[in-house]
């Protein structure tokens, strides 16, 4: 077991969430709550695996990826923006949607091997000492845009203009309309960048971090967790990003703990018996649990926490918005 | 002639239109899963032919679709009950799971003499099924009402959680010479089935159906009659329809959100636990095809209503039993997702009535 290689694979599988959870933030800030995350993922996934394997180009498969998250994202948006329906039953057969498609059309793509996304060393960077390695070396390129990525988003929606409005529409769409921001237009827009950003985190994992189609099992469930992480991130893209990397030096700290027969001066029960990883597996799902009591005992203390019209379909002319 | 689509808001709603919408979005559903289903190579109408088949073909195969619309008629039910109350409980298959351990551990521990009567150690599988699943959907709904917790992302992780639970047992404690399932149950722990009669009866010989399907039904008309007569069922309703209007009204929500989250959890434990007593008849890993998730759709396809249950649990109980024949096989997952898609946008129709209007009518 080494820190520096634990710190390594958690910040790039937990890019995944980063991607993933931010996305959702976006969506979640105009109002539109989508529990789809993990169908838009596995749909990312497979879009992007398959186009890799049919193109020889990964890069193309994870702008295939990132449309077919989008696209697959616009139903919800059709169904809870114009028809006004329930975001959580409309947010689970999103879910179902694209889970079913991804297998469908990901029919006979496990054990192929299309070309994968490289890594790449950041010059300077990384031979500073402990972090250089963990935090600029070999990683893929989507790794260091996450590093970008995370303070725009957060100037983005904090400090624009552009991103006042996303937070109107969020809060007060009523307000928001009469001063002539368009509610609908937006809410389709961030529910579709939202979904954009689901498609690039299932395309990195079977691209980049875990490459490979796997049906389900691709996913195993990702999509939920960054759905909790944005609660306990209480919607900021920084805190999303940070419970992103903890998470992945987590699931890594797992694997690593199944090595060793001698751990920490005992020796290691995982060694003797494998069956014991059935409770290491356990841990992030009841992480996620955990991390969510607080995060959500915090968001009832301060309320300002989540978005005030979240999961509240816009009507216009309709009192009491 | 100048034409115009009118739309305006539903005053109320005529009583056709609910069942007809719901019926309309599984036919547009199975016709949309078709062309799906032509693009990447299948063949939609033979498929369709072996759906019948499935679900109609004979007895055999139909007493095999009612084995599989079984789970799916009591997780329906479990579902249904919660999301009356607009609480998400999407964690049926776990607590199904957690119903399926909990009545392994009378026969494989055991918990009570196998030479006991049948009708005792059936009756305690059913009890410690109930426990077990209620004990899995009390969790959430406990962190749902004391902390607030989203009841949708923690019933989803005790999923994750309680199939890695079983998994441990399967593989280790209570594996069979190292096989990936638990020895096969003694015959007493095994629910009646109408096969077992054969000898009386020639004709059920093969008839696998076996004594969950009443659990099934019993259900159904307890949660009818709860819903219909109770003041609980009122409550529940009142809870899901308007929040505040229920507390100003004095009532207890949070000791109703722990209430409804454990029975729901415990009859989708009785769920796993029919499952496993009337059909595995042992504990090993895959023993449901997601009926905690069908079951999802069942209760919303049904309206929540609990006899509307029944039949849209032998419809997809018939898709999963002719799941196993279509290739490929996300193909009834996906099937199941439009048609969830296509029932709730089809309920726009129930709040707005859209007319087509003659515009040089609507002038003169």
């Amino acid at each position: 077991m080494n820190l520096e290689i634990i710190l390594h694979a958690g910040i790039a599988t937990g890019s995944v969430l980063l991607f993933a959870a931010i996305g959702e933030i976006f969506a979640e800030r105009s109002g539109i709550l989508n529990l789809g995350v993990e169908g838009m993922m596995l749909l990312g996934a497979m879009a992007g695996f398959g186009t890799s394997l049919a193109t020889n180009n990964a890069w193309f498969g994870v702008s295939v990826a990132i449309l077919a998250g989008g696209l697959l994202s616009l139903a919800h948006g059709l169904v809870t923006i114009q028809f006004q329906a329930d975001q959580v039953v409309s947010g689970l057969s999103l879910t179902f949607l694209g889970t079913g498609l991804a297998l469908v059309l990901g029919e006979g793509l496990t054990g192929e091997t299309p070309p994968l996304l490289l890594d790449y060393n950041i010059p300077l960077l990384q031979s500073i000492p402990f972090l250089g390695p963990a935090l600029f070396k070999e990683h893929g390129l989507l790794v260091y845009m996450g590093y970008i990525f995370t303070p725009l988003s957060w100037l983005f929606i904090h400090k624009t203009r552009p991103g006042m409005h996303l937070r109107a529409v969020g809060e007060k769409p009523a307000a928001a309309d009469t001063v002539g921001v368009n509610v609908y237009g937006l809410r389709y827009l961030y529910t579709f960048v939202g979904g954009c950003f689901a498609g690039l985190a299932g395309a990195m994992i079977s691209l980049s971090v875990s490459p490979g189609w796997y049906s389900t099992q691709t996913t195993s469930g990702q999509g939920w967790i960054a759905i909790a992480l944005v609660i306990f991130a209480q919607w900021n893209p920084f805190r999303a990003a940070l419970g992103g990397y903890l998470f992945g030096m987590l699931r890594r700290l797992i694997l690593d703990l199944q090595g060793p027969r001698i751990l920490l001066g005992f020796v290691n029960p995982l060694y003797i018996n494998s069956n014991y990883s059935f409770f290491l597996i356990m841990i992030p799902y009841l992480l996620t649990i955990i991390a969510l009591i607080f995060g959500s005992r915090a968001v009832a203390r301060n309320k300002t926490g989540s978005p005030a019209a979240l999961g509240i379909p816009y009507i216009r002319g309709e009192r009491g918005q | 002639m100048a034409m115009r689509l009118r739309i305006e808001q539903r005053v109320n709603v005529p009583k056709w239109l609910p069942p007809t919408t719901s019926i309309g979005s599984v036919v547009v559903a199975f016709l949309l899963g078709g062309v799906i289903f032509k693009i990447v190579g299948g063949k939609p109408l033979q498929a369709l032919k072996f759906f019948f088949q499935a679900v109609f073909g004979n007895w055999a195969v139909f007493s095999d679709t009612m084995v599989k619309a079984t789970p799916l008629i009591i997780i329906g039910v479990a579902c249904a009950i919660a999301f009356k109350m607009r609480l998400w409980n999407i964690g049926a298959e776990g607590q199904f799971y957690a119903g399926a351990f909990g009545a392994s551990m009378v026969v494989l521990v055991p918990l009570i003499p196998l030479d006991s009567p049948k009708v005792l150690i059936i009756v305690l599988m059913m009890v410690m099924g109930m426990i077990f699943g209620g004990i899995w959907g009390f969790i959430p709904g406990y962190l749902r009402a004391k902390y607030k917790v989203n009841e949708i992302i923690t019933t989803l992780m005790l999923n994750y959680i309680i199939i890695n639970w079983n998994n441990f047992w399967i593989f280790d404690q209570w594996s069979d010479r190292g096989f990936q399932m638990t020895a096969t149950f003694d015959r007493v722990a095994w629910l009646p089935r109408l096969t077992d009669y054969a000898k009386e009866i020639k004709a059920l010989s093969g008839v696998t159906l076996h004594l969950g399907v009443v659990f099934g039904l019993v259900a159904a008309i307890i949660v009818w009659w709860i819903f219909r007569y109770s003041r609980w069922g009122y409550e529940i309703k009142l809870i899901g329809d308007n929040p505040n209007a229920a507390r100003y009204a004095g009532i207890n929500i949070s000791k109703n959100i722990i209430l409804v989250m454990t029975f729901s959890g415990a009859l989708a434990g009785l769920a796993g636990m029919s499952e496993i007593s009337g059909v595995v008849h042992r504990l090993q890993e895959s023993i449901s095809p997601g009926y905690g998730f069908t079951g999802i759709i069942v209760a919303w396809l049904a309206k929540l209503n609990p006899f509307a249950i029944i039949p849209v649990s032998v419809l997809f109980a018939g898709l999963i039993v002719a799941g196993r024949e279509i290739q490929p096989a996300g193909m009834s997952f996906l099937l199941q997702g439009i048609i969830l898609f296509m029932l709730i946008s089809s309920d726009v129709l129930l709040r707005y009535r859209i007319m087509i209007i003659n515009t040089e009518e609507e002038l003169a």
